[in-house]
């Protein structure tokens, strides 16, 4: 069976999706990558969407999911790379993923899970920081 | 039988012409030369069409066709050349007038000269509303050209510092507007890995619930793609319109002006702006 790539890095997971996800695929990530939180007790998780161009609704929620999944085994989700299309089709279907952090690029992204990491205490506030 | 009077204009087709052409600058109603070789052309059709038969019942018949596609070319190009209605309405009018001039010479029967002026009349009111109709859609493509032109200029993304992007929008949002200005504001993050975009509304003359869902929508929209997103220049008006329509921006970050804004991304990006000594 077709499955997502998912990569130890450290503390963290790198998912970067690189095909069209189909509901089946997206089922397995999510059960795959909550098993790795598990197994590796990791701290965050990184997805890479970069590649992706169409995400429904479904998939919306399947992202949704994995961040409050992760968050209720401490680890932090981070989406990034995000297609403008995508942001506002999401937008368009009402599902603006609350429970998710996003930044532009892995880069930024990684800069987000550390900084996350090592001020763990104040977590409300995304902006403050995404250190250089 | 009618037909034969109307045909006798062949034998005058120059001085049909020269009348017409007359009587457009006497009325003011023609920038000169340019029109003259699209005029002889539309006469010499006009003769052709009435020649293969065409006549005031059947107006939509094949013989009128390429009289019909050259008078509406002609009608277009005055649209855009800023002609008004009344000069546009001219040019026809003055060919009715410059064609019966000659047909009252030509006929010498009272009985026949009205008989031949109410078939040209027949077949030149339509000509005159094909004109005008053709003058109209040259307008509205005009205004939907510019249209255009002031949507894709009215969106610009500038690039304010490094990592910042703003964006300020003049004018009213509406549904198609702010497509636009989400697309546009979410491919220059991309493009310039902004990580702060300022959405400045100053020039938004009013906020209604829709603009400012609207506004929430390009802000989640942003926050999606990983960046955060300022809405700056808030006027009091606006204020006090979004608290009474009860819209909630408390999400949101607002600012007053796009100097508070930019101060705030600063902060953000943790930089500093210092005086030098």
């Amino acid at each position: 069976m077709e499955r997502i790539p998912i990569l130890k890095m450290g503390d963290f997971l790198l998912v970067t999706i690189q095909v069209d996800l189909y509901d089946q695929l997206a089922e397995n990530l999510e059960s795959d990558l909550i098993n790795t939180i598990n197994k590796h007790n990791s701290r965050g998780v990184l997805i890479d969407i970069s590649a992706v161009s169409i995400i429904d609704s479904f998939m919306g929620r399947i992202l949704g999911n994995i961040a409050v999944m992760a968050k209720i085994m401490d680890a932090q989700t981070v989406v990034v790379g995000m297609q403008p299309a995508v942001a506002i089709t999401l937008v368009e279907l009402g599902l603006s993923l609350n429970g998710v952090i996003s930044a532009l690029n892995v880069e930024k992204g990684m800069d987000l899970l550390r900084a996350k990491m090592y001020n763990g205490d104040n977590e409300g506030q995304i902006d403050d920081n995404d250190d250089e | 039988m009618q037909n034969n009077v109307l045909t006798g204009l062949n034998d005058h087709e120059s001085k049909l012409n020269s009348i017409w052409m007359q009587l457009l600058l006497e009325r003011g109603a023609t920038d000169g030369a340019t029109e003259e070789e699209e005029s002889k052309e539309f006469t010499a059709l006009f003769l052709e069409a009435l020649n293969q038969g065409g006549n005031s019942d059947n107006l939509n018949s094949h013989a009128f066709e390429k009289l019909y596609d050259l008078l509406s070319g002609i009608s277009i190009s005055r649209a855009k050349r800023g002609f008004s209605p009344r000069e546009t309405a001219q040019y026809m009018i003055s060919f009715r007038d410059a064609a019966s001039q000659i047909l009252s010479e030509i006929a010498k029967d009272p009985a026949v000269l009205f008989a031949a002026n109410l078939e040209l009349n027949a077949v030149l009111d339509n000509l005159i509303i094909m004109n005008f109709e053709s003058y109209v859609r040259g307008r509205e493509d005009v205004i939907s050209r510019q249209t255009d032109e002031i949507s894709e200029i009215s969106t610009p993304v500038i690039r304010v510092w490094d990592g910042v992007v703003a964006l300020p929008i003049i004018g009213t949002l509406d549904s198609s507007r702010t497509q636009i200005v989400m697309e546009n504001l979410l491919q220059q993050i991309v493009d310039t890995e902004s990580s702060i975009a300022i959405l400045d509304i100053s020039g938004v003359p009013a906020v209604d619930s829709l603009v400012a869902q609207h506004l929430i929508k390009t802000v989640s929209a942003t926050r999606l793609m990983g960046a955060e997103c300022i809405i700056s220049g808030i006027r009091p008006e606006i204020a006090q319109t979004v608290v009474h329509l009860g819209i909630d921006l408390t999400g949101i970050i607002t600012k007053a002006t796009l100097a508070s804004a930019l101060q705030t991304a600063f902060e953000m990006l943790q930089l500093s702006v210092v005086k030098r000594k």
